[in-house]
């Protein structure tokens, strides 16, 4: 039961089926976007059905249990959303793949490699094929917008200026940005929602396998939270890359997720699909998709 | 063992205990030379639990000193940063040190003249203002004024830094933050703040000039003549330092670097938001003040021993 809700009226429900509306209301939002499917612009050479990304009986604790005994598994081209109250451990979950934290007990595997046992240099080179985007973009504060998305492909490639300079301008475009407008501003001056954009331009900067987002539509006002989902969902399709991403918002979880983790009181309660997730008729999951 | 992330773990309490700590200890308990933590009375548990920590921060602080200085000779080396921090830690911090130098030296001055003049001696008020200056106040204020206005805007930037995640963001991105933000600001501390202290010992000797120019009528050329005998009669090392210069020089290097790995220390392990950055400025402010009093101390016992000696 979630805490607030101890002396409440217990919600109505029908034999745990979901209100008729509502049902229609969720296969619409699943079928307004377009299906997954149409060609990548960046082939990837792998096809197989391994799992990109695996997370096995993770545990940690620091002065209190953040995870217990998690496990889930991410393969290619999936796009794995977690949901779960705030403060169980999501973000700490991203922080454990790009391996910024070791867990206590369990292994993390990225591409079949457990990366816990890496040393620092090498733990970069992984990091290398992960792009991620913080809750509040992390911009450097100190570096114009250009030089913050140039800032990846300037320590790990050996691109010249121009090259550089034209894969900026293609990825702020990609995100809806007008290169020559915010390329010379500093992130203080921009607002919230162009500043996730940035942020993400900046993590998609090294065409990345895995994508990560930490709360990427976190306050936001509707519209914008709307444009970001959609970017999320056109980046997962040309670049075709494994997407986790950790949030809230419920309504674009079923847009863009292929699967959905739910992490209550540190474990996994529920790993599938957003369709297996509707259906499911436990309590716990009802509550919480009562916010759709 | 799996080697902790590099760089300081903000929020987190973890113990870095090295591989061969962990077996000595495991070793001692199963052979029940101490008996097992959790069996410890709660106050005990508490005073163990505290004193560790101490030591743990100890730690961490000398871990992050040694990193940072190793780090100047390991590649890649980001000169723009030094230079950059160079101007903000030098040339942006000339005015509090000309300010506090003159004023400092006139004060001096002023007050010697007062004792001098009961003994007739007021002809060397330069070999007064310029000892004092050169090995002691020059060097200790400069650093104090440094302390409070680099350290704090140090611990700001990096406190800041981190609670907006970008200290992780610099580590997702395949850079170490000690790499880039302390090693830059620790090598442009160890400049600047020599060179801040020689420009603070010149103004001081000009302020002593001054007031004993137009307060007790000494001419100036009196006054330098003074000063240099002041420097010359405290004997030479290599036959062409003074050791004036020695106490004076040598101190301003430690205390740069004292301040800016303190303030990178406090800041990087900055928690807790907004007020987690005042909180760690402030302790930047207050432990480096401190430190650079108590080290002043030993530095001048041990240089004043090995010089007199030598």
């Amino acid at each position: 039961m979630l805490p607030g809700r101890r002396n409440a009226e217990p919600v109505a429900r029908d034999s745990g089926k979901r209100p008729a509306a509502v049902r229609r209301a969720i296969r619409s939002e699943l079928a307004t976007d377009t299906p997954p499917g149409s060609a990548p612009s960046i082939p990837r050479r792998r096809d197989s059905i391994e799992p990109i990304v695996a997370l096995e009986h993770v545990s940690l604790a620091f002065d209190r249990p953040i995870l217990e005994d998690v496990s889930f598994t991410a393969r290619e081209s999936d796009t794995v959303v977690i949901v779960g109250e705030s403060g169980t451990g999501k973000s700490t979950i991203l922080k454990l793949l790009l391996r910024l934290l070791v867990p206590d007990r369990g292994r993390v595997l990225i591409d079949n490699q457990d990366i816990t046992s890496l040393s620092f240099d090498e733990a970069l080179e992984v990091r290398q094929r992960m792009g991620m985007v913080f809750q509040g973009a992390a911009l450097f504060d100190s570096m114009t917008v250009f030089e913050n998305v140039a800032y990846p492909l300037r320590e790990h490639t050996d691109m010249n200026e121009d090259e550089i300079e034209q894969r900026v301008r293609e990825k702020l475009q990609f995100v809806d940005l007008d290169p020559d407008l915010v390329m010379e501003q500093m992130p203080a001056e921009l607002s919230g929602g162009m500043r996730k954009r940035v942020g993400i331009a900046r993590g998609m900067a090294n065409n990345p396998e895995i994508m990560l987002y930490d709360e990427p539509t976190s306050g936001l006002d509707p519209l914008t939270t709307n444009t970001i989902t959609r970017l999320i969902m056109k980046l997962q399709r040309e670049l075709n890359a494994t997407s986790i991403v950790v949030s809230h918002d419920i309504r674009s979880v079923f847009r863009m997720a292929t699967k959905v983790a739910l992490l209550n009181n540190h474990r996994i309660t529920f790993f599938g699909t957003p369709e297996e997730m509707t259906a499911s008729e436990d309590e716990y999951i009802q509550d919480f998709l009562g916010g759709l | 063992m799996a080697e902790q992330p590099s760089g300081p773990q903000s929020g987190v309490n973890r113990t870095a205990v090295s591989g061969t700590a962990l077996a000595l200890s495991g070793l001692v308990r199963r052979l029940s030379l101490r008996p097992d933590r959790t069996r410890l009375p709660a106050i005990l548990r508490r005073l163990n639990d505290a004193a560790k920590s101490k030591v743990l921060s100890l730690q961490e602080y000398f871990v992050l000193a040694a990193k940072s200085l190793r780090f100047i000779f390991a590649r890649p080396f980001y000169a723009q940063d030094v230079v950059q921090q160079m101007d903000e830690i030098g040339v942006q911090s000339l005015g509090i040190v000309l300010l506090t130098g003159l004023f400092t030296g006139m004060v001096l001055a002023l007050q010697s003249s007062v004792q001098l003049k009961t003994f007739g001696a007021t002809m060397y008020i330069g070999n007064l203002v310029s000892a004092s200056m050169i090995r002691e106040l020059g060097p200790v204020l400069a650093g104090l004024m440094v302390a409070g206005r680099v350290g704090s805007g140090i611990a700001a930037q990096l406190g800041s830094m981190r609670v907006t995640e970008q200290i992780d963001a610099l580590n997702t991105l395949g850079t170490d933050p000690i790499k880039k933000l302390v090693t830059p600001r620790v090598v442009a501390a160890l400049i600047m703040v020599p060179v801040l202290t020689i420009i603070d010992d010149f103004i001081g000797i000009i302020g002593g000039n001054i007031i004993a120019a137009f307060v007790v009528g000494l001419p100036s050329g009196q006054y330098w003549r003074t000063v240099w005998d002041q420097m010359a009669s405290d004997g030479f090392t290599l036959r062409y330092i003074p050791n004036d210069f020695l106490q004076g020089l040598i101190k301003p290097f430690v205390f740069g670097a004292l301040i800016s790995v303190t303030a990178c220390y406090f800041g990087l392990n900055t928690t807790g938001g907004t007020e987690g950055v005042g909180q760690s400025t402030t302790r930047t402010v207050v432990t480096s003040s401190i430190l650079i009093l108590v080290v002043d101390y030993f530095i001048t016992q041990l240089l004043l021993s090995l010089l007199a000696n030598g």
